[in-house]
């Protein structure tokens, strides 16, 4: 089975094992997982094929958005990725439209509960919960609903370091530590009431938010105040193959890696380098995936350059200035092509290379998901919205614009609070602006005793290497947290490693010439392996600029604040010693392209809605027919009217109204309706849904 | 400027058509709409249903005229519009149900049309799967049919451009213009165009336009909500009816329900509030989703496993009588009404539409002047339609 079996960072639960079959063919599942990570452990990617052209379908959002991976269960049409997988399940692929089981035994049907609360948040990601937890802190009564098993959000997903500060986002802890800080905190709290697995479906005019409860069950919420904190949704790109099985977005990637611990993919290539794409990278290789490359279209990638550098040590070329031109393979992906652009953005002919690999992965941005704010504020309802919902940022902004958020409403109730709400909006904004161009760190001549070295080459909003110094000697440049931090050298080092192993870049290495001033000890972090790594063992020491060779391990230790985070030390000649970044613990070695090269598509036969199976062609028809308004371009094309409700193509569909000249004030945006996501019919009846009847 | 020979206002499910038999009968013809496109106001809301099984005799000869033209468009114009010849089912679950609609099938079958009052098997045969407890049966009328809303209206749209037909979007009427009780032409928020007849195919709206010229239009919206699951393969091909009153205390009683399985496989719905809902309200409720779940499934249990995609709200400008407004008016000459369609307009347009150019062109037969005598904004609006 493809489950990942060790990983640095996470703790692999011991799962039960069960059968069940797919199309016939009995499998091995882990109970309770989801169906579509079930069928990826059985190295299943194709759930079925689409009515319209056949064209395989498996695994897009994995999120319960997109209906793509519907599959048959015991005799159901379900989604597969939000389907728990049950002892002996029947699952059956979904080819062409699935047939409704003919159960016709009478039913009783009821009345869903119409429930009253002072509060409702929706999503109980980073800002719902920091949220949640100052609306509950003065006492509030709050239904904090999420449509995870997980409070939390998208920090399940994130084995890495988070940025900011220690005291206001608990920076330099991992994004799954953070999520149980703050859930656990909100558990405690005694008038929220959590509701997991419960995805809102629709804001009413009538100002009730349903919501689809425990996956079965309905309820009809009435809130004084409503907050909305619902993140964010991966955007999609263009290009011939982009709808194949093994396409598909990095927070999709994360979910089936990180949270259910499968193995995906065997090799990976990545499309985009801002931070989601470079840190989706770093987790493939934690959990043992293999990162063919990553392109970015920009002279630069748009993320962390820490992250960027991380990914680079580990040996994971990163091609600047490239596209992807097209993905390979008649079900499943066997290849990526990529091109070179030019600076009109135009292919260079002649650049275009071909890599072998199982899975693409799109990281090129996101989007808020606010259609429920917007639903809310055209009803006039008291609504307010945070996190990636109210602008797409990191994580460590969506806890504070929840703070923010929260302190409004208590504002609205004439609630005293002592925060400041315009303190803490500079520092939202603080914290949100995009950080510059990266700058050549320049090193201190000092050859003597010990101190910390920072990598740090970036102005990016951080800060916990000066708060976890004992000593109390780092700070950043004039105490700004977007300033570089620096060693103030007034008391001595006493060398702990508490910098080294709280930088989430993995920027700060110890150097110490006290033995040896020839061969200094330098220590780097390492979270890579699951085993400690233990003295004497060979490891390859990496600069930013490539390998610096194989050395010894003189020293390895872990520290109990930082469990995860393996310190190793090295002797290194004094002439690399500073270059010295980080160890991996193995070479690396950069994929050659294959000679191969699929004669593109016609640019019009791309699909751009994935639920209609709508292409370029026909949508660019419509627009040089005349159509300007969204809403007749859906009701002639039925882009935008499938399953997902045109929350992928939408902004594609957009670019091409671009592409054909059609400036945006041209355009009639189309009509947003519930539902949110598909739901069965008995769940509004109150009927016991029993699969397998 | 150029006069027209006929404006049209508003381009939704009676105005296009209309637009669409001027202009092939050579009338310069200008069609004008508040809206950014064509039929963005209720025809899109509509379900789809097409049937002549009224009972009324203009709306049932209006009706058939219109499923001529739905049924043949494909073959003729080469525009698929999702044209299924799939039936209505009007189902008795009373004895006075049973009563009522037999009476009507005697009076339809006198008009012609192609239906009959069938019993519990034949039900059963036509909704696979229907819970038949108290069931007496139904009416069946395999003729009528269903079609989308959305692909027909802009195939009539596209062929009434290609015909000469003008179409101004995103432009609202102000004001009719008049000289010695004669239409001389139409002012709107961008500008003002020359004709000396106007034809009021404004829906939901009709009222505005009739207080132009000084008429009070009888004609009132009323808010409807409907919804669409998700595709499956189709079960069944007829419009379930279902006009048994329900009583719900909690999310709103309700007159009737009705809803069919498209050419897509994706079953669209529709309930009648009881009492009627006034107004232009179209932002979508709460309450509709669990009234129309629980009366679905009692009905057809298999239901409870099809996922609703998405629902929405759309406006029935609905008259006294439940009987549309059709023709001239005495105080304005010029001045023509395609009004209160009750819900209807969908299906009634491609025949109100031809009967409106026939006005134009002074073509009248002898049962397109019985029709407008019935439909004359001056009747007493009286004797009530039966199936509404």
């Amino acid at each position: 089975m493809e489950n990942i079996t060790k990983h640095p960072i996470l703790q692999i639960p011991i799962r039960k094992k069960i059968k069940f079959k797919f199309d016939g063919k009995e499998l091995t599942g882990f109970e309770g997982m989801v169906i579509s990570s079930a069928l990826f452990l059985n190295k299943i990617k194709i759930f079925g094929h689409h009515v319209r052209d056949g064209s395989p379908q498996g695994i897009f959002c994995a999120n319960g958005q997109c209906s793509q991976c519907n599959v048959i269960a015991n005799g159901i049409p379900v989604k597969a990725c939000m389907t728990p997988l049950e002892k002996g399940m029947i699952i059956e692929s979904c080819n062409g439209l699935p047939n409704l089981p003919p159960l016709d035994t009478p039913v009783e049907v009821g009345d869903p509960e119409i429930i009253d609360t002072e509060v409702l948040v929706i999503g109980a990601g980073p800002a719902g919960l920091s949220a949640t937890k100052v609306l509950g802190d003065y006492g509030l009564n709050v239904i904090l609903v999420d449509d995870k098993d997980h409070l939390g959000g998208k920090l399940v997903l994130q084995t890495h370091k988070f940025f900011g500060s220690q005291k206001d986002v608990y920076a330099g802890k991992r994004g799954i530590e953070i999520a149980e800080i703050l859930g656990t905190s909100v558990m405690e709290l005694k008038t929220v009431n959590v509701w997991l697995n419960s995805t809102a479906v629709a804001v009413f005019s009538d100002g009730i938010v349903g919501i689809l409860k425990n996956n079965i069950d309905y309820a009809m919420v009435k809130p004084k105040y409503l907050l909305v904190a619902t993140g964010a949704r991966e955007k999609m790109l263009v290009f011939p193959g982009n709808t194949l099985p093994g396409v598909y977005g990095a927070g999709a990637f994360q979910t089936l890696a990180n949270r259910d611990l499968v193995k995906s993919a065997n090799n990976i290539f990545i499309v985009g380098g801002g931070n989601v794409g470079l840190i989706a990278g770093y987790h493939a290789i934690q959990a043992g995936i293999e990162v063919v490359g990553l392109v970015e279209a920009l002279p630069q990638c748009g993320g962390y350059k820490v992250h960027e550098d991380k990914l680079r040590r580990l040996g994971v070329p990163i091609y600047i200035s490239y596209t992807v031109l097209s993905a390979n393979g008649n079900n499943n992906v066997e290849s990526i092509t990529i091109g070179k652009l030019d600076e009109d953005n135009n292919i260079i002919k002649g650049s275009e290379r071909t890599f072998k690999c199982d899975t693409i992965l799109i990281a090129v941005g996101l989007n808020s998901v606010d259609e429920f704010f917007q639903k809310a504020k055209e009803f006039n309802m008291k609504v307010w919205v945070a996190g990636d919902a109210q602008e797409i940022a990191e994580a460590s902004v969506a806890i504070f614009t929840g703070r923010i958020e929260a302190l409004k409403i208590l504002k609205e109730k004439n609630i005293d609070f002592d925060e400041n709400i315009d303190e803490l909006q500079n520092f939202a904004d603080i914290m949100k602006t995009k950080p510059p161009s990266p700058i050549k760190t320049e090193f201190t001549a000092k050859e003597e005793g010990i101190f910390p070295l920072f990598h740090c080459n970036q102005k990016i909003p951080c800060n916990p290497c000066t708060t976890v110094c004992p000593q109390e000697q780092i700070e950043t440049i004039d105490n700004l947290i977007t300033q570089l931090p620096y060693f103030k050298d007034e008391k001595e080092c006493i060398g702990c490693g508490n910098c080294v192993a709280v930088c989430p870049g993995l920027a700060v290495t110890l150097v110490d010439y006290r033995k040896d001033k020839n061969n200094p000890r330098v220590t780097f972090p390492l979270e890579l392996s699951d085993k400690k790594i233990e003295k004497g063992q060979i490891v390859v020491v990496v600069g930013n600029e490539g390998e610096l060779g194989e050395f010894e391990i003189v020293r390895s230790r872990i520290l109990p604040e930082f469990p995860k985070t393996q310190l190793i030390t090295v002797s290194l000649p004094s002439t690399i010693a500073k270059k010295a970044v980080g160890i991996k613990l193995g070479k690396t070695s950069y994929n050659e392209p294959i000679d191969y090269y699929q004669t593109p598509f016609m640019d019009d036969d791309i699909i751009i809605c994935r639920c209609e199976r709508v292409n370029v062609g026909e949508i660019r028809k419509w627009i040089r027919y005349g159509v300007r308004d969204f809403n007749e371009l859906k009701a002639l094309t039925k882009a935008g009217m499938g399953a997902c409700g045109g929350k992928t193509c939408t902004p594609l569909i957009n670019r091409i109204f671009c592409e054909e000249g059609v400036s945006n004030d041209q355009i009639n945006q189309g009509t947003n309706r519930p539902l949110f996501i598909e739901v069965p019919m008995g769940i509004f009846a109150k009927v016991k849904i029993k699969k397998g009847e | 400027m150029t006069e027209y020979d006929v404006i049209i206002i508003g381009a939704g499910s009676v105005g296009v058509p209309t637009a669409l038999a001027t202009s092939k009968d050579n009338l310069k013809t200008l069609v004008i709409d508040t809206l950014p496109s064509v039929a963005q106001a209720d025809n899109k809301h509509a379900i789809g249903g097409i049937r002549a099984t009224h009972s009324q005799k203009s709306k049932i000869w209006l009706c058939q005229r219109s499923i001529e033209i739905f049924s043949t468009w494909e073959e003729k114009y080469g525009d698929d519009i999702w044209w299924s010849q799939g039936g209505y089912t009007f189902l008795a679950f009373t004895e006075k149900d049973e009563e009522m609609l037999k009476n009507t099938v005697k009076l339809q079958k006198g008009y012609g049309l192609n239906i009959d009052y069938v019993g519990p098997e034949k039900i059963k045969e036509l909704i696979p799967g229907i819970n038949n407890e108290n069931l007496y049966g139904g009416t069946h009328s395999p003729e009528d049919g269903n079609c989308s809303p959305l692909l027909s209206l802009h195939a009539f749209y596209r062929h009434s451009r290609n015909n000469g037909a003008e179409y101004k979007f995103n432009e609202k009427v102000i004001d009719i213009l008049t000289k010695n009780g004669k239409i001389v032409g139409v002012k709107t928020t961008k500008n003002s165009y020359k004709t000396q007849n106007v034809v009021n195919a404004t829906g939901a709206y009709a009222k505005d336009i009739g207080r132009m010229i000084g008429t009070d239009l009888p004609v009132a919206p009323e808010s409807h909500e409907a919804g669409i699951t998700e595709p499956v393969q189709n079960f069944f091909s007829t419009m379930v009816v279902d006009i048994q009153p329900a009583v719900d205390p909690l999310f709103g009683d309700s007159k009737n329900y009705y809803f069919y399985q498209n050419k897509e496989g994706k079953i669209i719905f529709c309930l009648t509030p009881k009492p009627n809902i006034l107004g232009v309200d179209r932002r979508e409720t709460s309450f509709f989703l669990p009234q129309i779940a629980k009366r679905m499934i009692r009905l057809l249990p298999r239901l409870k496993n099809i996922k609703i995609r998405r629902t929405w709200r759309g406006l029935y400008p609905m008259t006294p009588d439940g009987n549309p407004i059709l023709g001239k008016v005495d105080n304005i000459e010029g001045y023509i009404n395609a009004v209160g369609m009750c819900g209807q307009g969908f299906m009634l347009g491609p025949g109100v539409g031809e009967i409106i150019n026939r006005i134009l062109t002074d073509n009248l037969s002898l049962r397109d002047k019985e029709i407008i005598t019935d439909l004359s904004c001056s009747r007493e609006f009286c004797q009530e339609e039966e199936l509404k």
